[in-house]
């Protein structure tokens, strides 16, 4: 495990120039009535990296996540996934490619197994679904819960179910909104390590939504910071921390920063 | 069965027994039965959009369907009885003094219950599994599958809820009905008929089978719905 998060650690080049982008976002403004949730002139997502969203509650990462998901879509600007954009009829299929584990999980009244099973039935595959979900359920230590009802779960293991039901899929982007907020210091390093081993293996472009800059720190391949629904700055880990481009950042990173 | 109650001696009418009985019941079940069995296919996909977060338009059809559950059956009998009467818009059907007439009275009395509980039952799903079961890539078909499968306790709620009402209730299938003896007579209706004469031993014989009725079918329904989550509904 030490291993697996200091390889995590270590500083990567995923995000070059000329890696293929998964997304574009491209002034994008989503507001509800009078409230601007998410104001982002520009923001790029290489395919294969850990991109962090780092900020304070409320500061628009949930929101953001939204709209790549494909669960809602921008009041204004484009949202561009794998060269098309996230108009209403492209979302259907790009929800089958990229998956968002929401921070707090509703899962369906039944045993932890069938949660786990519920996108792939969607999906209609039947032949290795029984062993993809033992191996998945394994991996997060769910292994034992596989038959107990959802609803008995702790807030904690309805988090790693959460997970679960969204890595066996194997989408290609992974947007996950603070999936370790409710876990204890063991199992956020097991979720930082399955999903630094799951990107690795397949290449997943994550995108991480955190309040958590140390876990950022490890995760990430590149850090964005938003501050009251914009982009304050974007740019590689060890650049993002040690030399922050904008005052706000330094502040941020100082944990200096009134909100 | 209880001394004080039987018919005065020289009561001219006829006393019933057990064999007349049964025709009863199986009408009484064939007419509630097939009306909830209508009821619940257009009233649970019905219940399951307006349970859904949906436009504004939603709260107005709310309004209506809980007006609906608060129809008056003698009302409903009434409008009914003019439409199908001989003279009325629909009285080329012929079906006034039939048992379709009987389920089409039930029906309007029904409906408005399977939709507002299953309705009731939908919206008590979190909201927040919506969005969740789309990212898992469910379609909008899939979405209402699934939500329906999560408030399955509460849609069989509502079954045996309208099935009480439909059951239960005299006014509307007395006037469009007829009560007649063999052919539109059922337990409520009967029930009325026996009192007015004084047999209120078969009245009584009556009402038990009613009673026993209503409470098979909630028994079935919480053997389907799993006995811990679904409170009784009363006849």
């Amino acid at each position: 495990m030490t291993t697996e998060l200091q390889q995590l650690r270590l500083p990567t080049t995923s995000a070059d120039a000329d890696s293929p982008a998964a997304y574009h976002v491209r002034q994008v403004v989503k507001s509800y009535g009078r409230v601007q949730a998410v104001d982002v002139e520009r923001l790029d997502v290489a395919a294969g990296e850990v991109l962090c969203l780092l900020g304070p509650t409320g500061a628009g990462k949930s929101t953001l996540l939204r709209l790549l998901a494909a669960l809602e879509a921008p009041t204004s600007g484009e949202v561009i996934f794998a060269g098309g954009p996230l108009g209403t009829e492209a979302a259907a299929a790009v929800r089958r490619r990229v998956t968002l584990v929401f921070q707090r999980a509703v899962l369906l009244t039944d045993t932890v197994r069938a949660n786990v099973e519920y996108g792939l039935k969607l999906r209609g595959m039947r032949g290795d679904a029984a062993s993809r979900i033992a191996a998945v359920l394994d991996r997060l230590g769910l292994a034992a819960l596989a038959d107990r009802p959802a609803a008995t779960l702790s807030g904690g293991q309805t988090q790693l179910v959460a997970l679960a039901r969204a890595l066996v899929l194997e989408p290609e982007v992974l947007l996950l909104d603070e999936p370790t907020a409710n876990l204890d210091p063991a199992r956020v390093a097991l979720v930082e390590e399955v999903i630094g081993e799951d990107k690795r293996r397949r290449g997943t472009t994550v995108v991480w939504a955190t309040h958590n800059m140390f876990q950022a720190r490890r995760v990430a391949d590149r850090v964005a910071l938003l501050l009251s629904a914009r982009l304050v700055e974007a740019a590689p880990t060890e650049a993002f921390f040690n030399r922050p481009g904008d005052p706000r950042t330094a502040d941020f990173v100082a944990g200096r920063m009134v909100y | 069965m209880v001394a004080w109650l039987d018919p005065l001696p020289d009561n001219p009418l006829p006393r019933m027994t057990g064999s007349d009985l049964w025709p009863i019941v199986w009408l009484s079940l064939r007419v509630s039965g097939t009306a909830v069995l209508v009821s619940a296919l257009v009233g649970v996909p019905l219940g399951v959009w307006l349970g859904l977060p949906g436009s504004r338009s939603h709260n107005g059809w709310r309004a209506l369907v809980h007006t609906g559950m608060a129809l008056p059956p003698v009302v409903v009998g009434l409008m009914l009885y003019l439409l199908l009467s001989r003279s009325g818009p629909l009285g080329f059907l012929g079906f006034l003094y039939t048992a379709k007439a009987m389920i089409a009275a039930q029906v309007i009395l029904a409906l408005p219950f399977v939709v507002g509980i299953t309705m009731t039952a939908v919206a008590a799903v979190p909201r927040e599994l919506v969005p969740q079961l789309r990212t898992l890539g469910a379609t909008d078909r899939q979405v209402r599958w699934t939500v329906l499968k999560e408030s399955r306790p509460g849609v069989l709620l509502a079954v045996a809820a309208s099935f009480g009402r439909s059951v239960s209730e005299v006014g509307a299938v007395l006037i469009v009905g007829g009560d007649i003896q063999g052919h539109t007579r059922v337990l409520t209706t009967a029930i009325v008929f026996e009192t007015s004469k004084g047999d209120f031993n078969f009245a009584l014989a009556l009402g038990a089978a009613l009673l026993v009725l209503a409470l098979s079918v909630n028994l079935a329904m919480l053997r389907l719905g799993g006995a811990a989550r679904l409170p009784a509904a009363a006849p």
